[in-house]
């Protein structure tokens, strides 16, 4: 990723960078199309597989156990892995992640000089730290090496997937980005072809050139094994392989959420994740590697340091019911599924994390202080749970989270900057008292008014408000206030049966 | 050194903080160990299918993602070989050690087979192939699972050149996925790579292509 990262201490509000994306024709059929085939793919695999709903459960229960637990696994991991020949060291925010990470790589050239380049595997721990940026300010070329990255990064644009980054471009606006961006002396990428294989023939022979001759890599992890210290990545390209497999030196970096407890609980994840996230029934590689192999023909980099990374992961964990998040295999299937990003497509969401995920997990990174648009980037419908692995209850959280944001705005002075929690505050009070109730009705019916008018039919109508309730007129008209309410009516017809039982009818 | 001292002065708050968070903590092995049993599994773990069926299903799942497969019987092993490079036009491959003995066979003559002692990956991307064995193949996924033991070698050598040719045994088929991670528990630490198909993307248009950076062509022979 290049330019200036998403990050949601400056996106604008969900609702309004919204707004603008669902304009975007051509975005919203890219989305659209993405999304349709991964999810028919997805169910089709999904249904080949009678005990899908026991994987999800054991899925959500060894996930749920390590969080449980998350500190005794971590040191076990870190005690395994350094046995084994690997490095780990711990961060407790991004700044100290990206500080590490940086020394790392400018230690790891010949002789101890820096390198100016490194090949990078797709990964959302480093999008989430901004590292690419980073290194680059250090001096320190970064090569996105996943195909949708490798678009993104050429395009100077943002990740709109946790999957399948590059869903929003089509391939004549790839094949643009590839003809005008790629540079490789003794190769003509101006005359490329225009098919998906055109295309992925040129970041082959593009890339290639990387792999064979950078030597240091920098990673993410999809699993950290505890009883073994191994790390897992899964992937489709290859490019995976090739970064963590040819380079001297591979630096991985890790939330501290990724830990499993065993080797042996792969079994589970491995059958979740490749078909919640590709509709595969395995992705085409999985790497399982322990340490570094100390003999002497060597298989894989000499040197393996592993990042593990808190930011807020440990805010989250303290929050009981929005623990689940940390659940999360980052199978991107919520996304998939989510009728609201259908809409308006990842950059809505601000943060590198998009959909009913993103909505959930970046708040929380946030540690509430930003994103606090995205809970209400939800209608509830309850898509995401469904497909989710790991069960993760993402609208219980996504509700949960609503209600930190209404407490927070409305304690102490914020209220006064919040006419919205003013208003409802005022109305709590009129609620609360029948005798107030009953005047603010009056009062309603003469406030309004000035603001209505009949219709042929004499009915009532208010086709505009000021101030803040025109959100309401400015799609729909509202109907007058009845001239009776439903109290007085009843009262009213109380009334009149007592009368009439008096009379003897 | 002052930075080293800040790192590890990370590691200590993020497990205080840990700790705080979830409001208790224990290092009793025995204690996590009875929790983890209590984990609910009720999955699939052994296979139902007849040996028949299921180099079936296996066969059926490498085609589906583009591998091509032969089937011999044993013995004739290096004779497949021997066809398959013949009708692929390939010569020169790279071998891992102990690759003959694996495999129970000598390899076939008329074609050049260079094994890897630690050659560099500029060396191995001279090569037009790669010929290994492999440790287990799940039927269910259509996946092969090679590891770092004789046969199967390093994991350069099988991700460079542009064409793979996998023997797979067929006492080494399972059905299902937590079958193949039994038979690899023992060697779990060992560099361990699951291949399912030829490499592939899916970023444009979700179009599926094979063959990215990895070999862009796998067959696999199948012995009974």
């Amino acid at each position: 990723m290049s330019g200036a990262g998403l990050d949601p201490r400056t996106a604008p509000k969900f609702q309004v960078a919204a707004r603008r994306l669902v304009g975007d024709a051509q975005m919203r059929k890219n989305v659209r199309h993405a999304t349709n085939v991964i999810q028919t793919k997805r169910a089709k695999v999904v249904a080949e597989m009678p005990d899908w709903e026991d994987l999800r459960e054991s899925g959500r229960q060894i996930r749920r156990h390590t969080l449980r637990h998350l500190d005794y696994y971590l040191l076990q991991f870190e005690k395994n892995c350094t046995a084994a020949g690997g490095v780990v060291h711990w961060a407790r925010d991004a700044e100290e992640a990206r500080q590490i990470v940086i020394k790392l790589v400018k230690q790891s050239g010949p002789q101890g000089e820096s390198p100016t380049e490194i090949i990078k595997i797709k990964s959302m721990t480093t999008e989430e730290i901004q590292l690419n940026q980073a290194l680059e300010e250090a001096g320190v070329h970064a090569y996105e090496t996943d195909l949708a990255e490798l678009i993104i990064q050429l395009g100077h644009d943002q990740p709109s997937h946790i999957v399948v980054p590059a869903l929003h471009k089509n391939r004549a606006q790839i094949r643009e980005i590839f003809q005008r961006e790629m540079h490789l002396p003794g190769s003509d990428f101006s005359n490329l072809g225009g098919t998906p294989q055109d295309l992925a023939d040129a970041a082959r022979r593009f890339l290639r050139e990387k792999f064979l001759r950078v030597k240091t890599a920098v990673s993410g992890a999809n699993f950290l094994i505890a009883d073994t210290g191994g790390v897992c990545i899964v992937e489709s390209e290859g490019n995976g392989r090739m970064c963590l497999t040819l380079p001297e030196t591979l630096i991985s970096v890790a939330g501290i959420d990724k830990v499993v407890p065993k080797f042996s609980d792969l079994e589970v994840m491995l059958q979740l994740l490749p078909r919640s996230a590709t509709g595969e029934r395995m992705n085409p590689y999985n790497s399982i590697w322990t340490g570094v192999d100390k003999t002497a023909a060597g298989d894989g980099p000499r040197t393996f340091h592993v990042v593990l990374v808190d930011n807020a992961r440990t805010k989250i964990l303290a929050d009981e019911e929005a623990r689940q998040t940390l659940q999360c295999i980052r199978c991107g299937a919520c996304l998939n599924a989510c009728p609201v990003y259908l809409q308006t497509g990842g950059h809505a969401y601000g943060s590198v994390y998009a959909g009913p995920i993103g909505a959930i997990l970046t708040p929380q990174l946030m540690e509430m202080h930003h994103a606090q648009s995205l809970p209400y980037a939800s209608s509830l419908c309850g898509a995401c749970y469904e497909v989710c692995p790991v069960k993760i209850d993402i609208p219980e959280v996504l509700i949960h989270l609503r209600n930190k944001v209404v407490k927070q705005q409305s304690s102490g002075l914020n209220i006064l900057a919040n006419p919205e929690v003013m208003a409802l505050k005022a109305v709590a009070r009129v609620f609360r008292s029948e005798a107030v109730f009953r005047i603010a009705q009056k009062l309603g019916r003469l406030a309004e008014l000035p603001l209505s008018h009949k219709d042929s039919n004499g009915v009532g109508w208010i086709d505009w408000l000021p101030g803040m309730l025109g959100g309401w007129t400015q799609v729909r008209d509202l109907r007058v206030m009845p001239k009776q309410t439903f109290r007085q009516w009843f009262e009213a017809r109380e009334k009149a049966g007592k009368k009439g039982a008096a009379d003897g009818k | 050194m002052a930075s080293e001292a800040v790192v590890a002065g990370a590691r200590e708050e993020v497990l205080h903080r840990i700790r705080v968070a979830l409001g208790f903590s224990t290092d009793d092995a025995a204690v996590v160990g009875a929790e983890y049993a209590a984990v609910a599994r009720e999955y699939k773990r052994a296979g139902t299918l007849g040996r028949g069926p299921l180099l079936e299903k296996l066969e059926e799942r490498l085609r589906d993602y583009d591998a091509s497969v032969i089937r011999v019987k044993a013995g004739g092993v290096a004779a497949a070989i021997a066809t398959i490079l013949g009708e692929r036009g390939k010569r020169r491959l790279v071998v891992p050690q102990g690759l003959a003995e694996a495999l129970g066979e000598p390899l076939p003559a008329g074609f050049e087979f260079v094994v890897d002692e630690g050659m560099t990956t500029s060396e191995i991307d001279t090569f037009e192939g790669v010929l290994t064995a492999s440790t287990v193949a799940i039927a269910e996924t259509g996946t092969i699972v090679l590891q770092n033991v004789p046969g199967q070698g390093r994991r350069a050598p099988t991700l460079v050149p542009d064409y793979h040719l996998c023997v797979v045994r067929a006492a080494d088929v399972v059905e299902t996925v937590p079958e193949a991670m039994d038979r690899i528990a023992r060697t779990a630490t060992l560099a361990t790579t699951f291949v399912s198909g030829p490499s592939a993307t899916a970023d444009i248009e979700m179009t599926r292509i094979k063959g990215v950076h990895g070999p862009r062509f796998l067959d696999v022979i199948l012995v009974e």
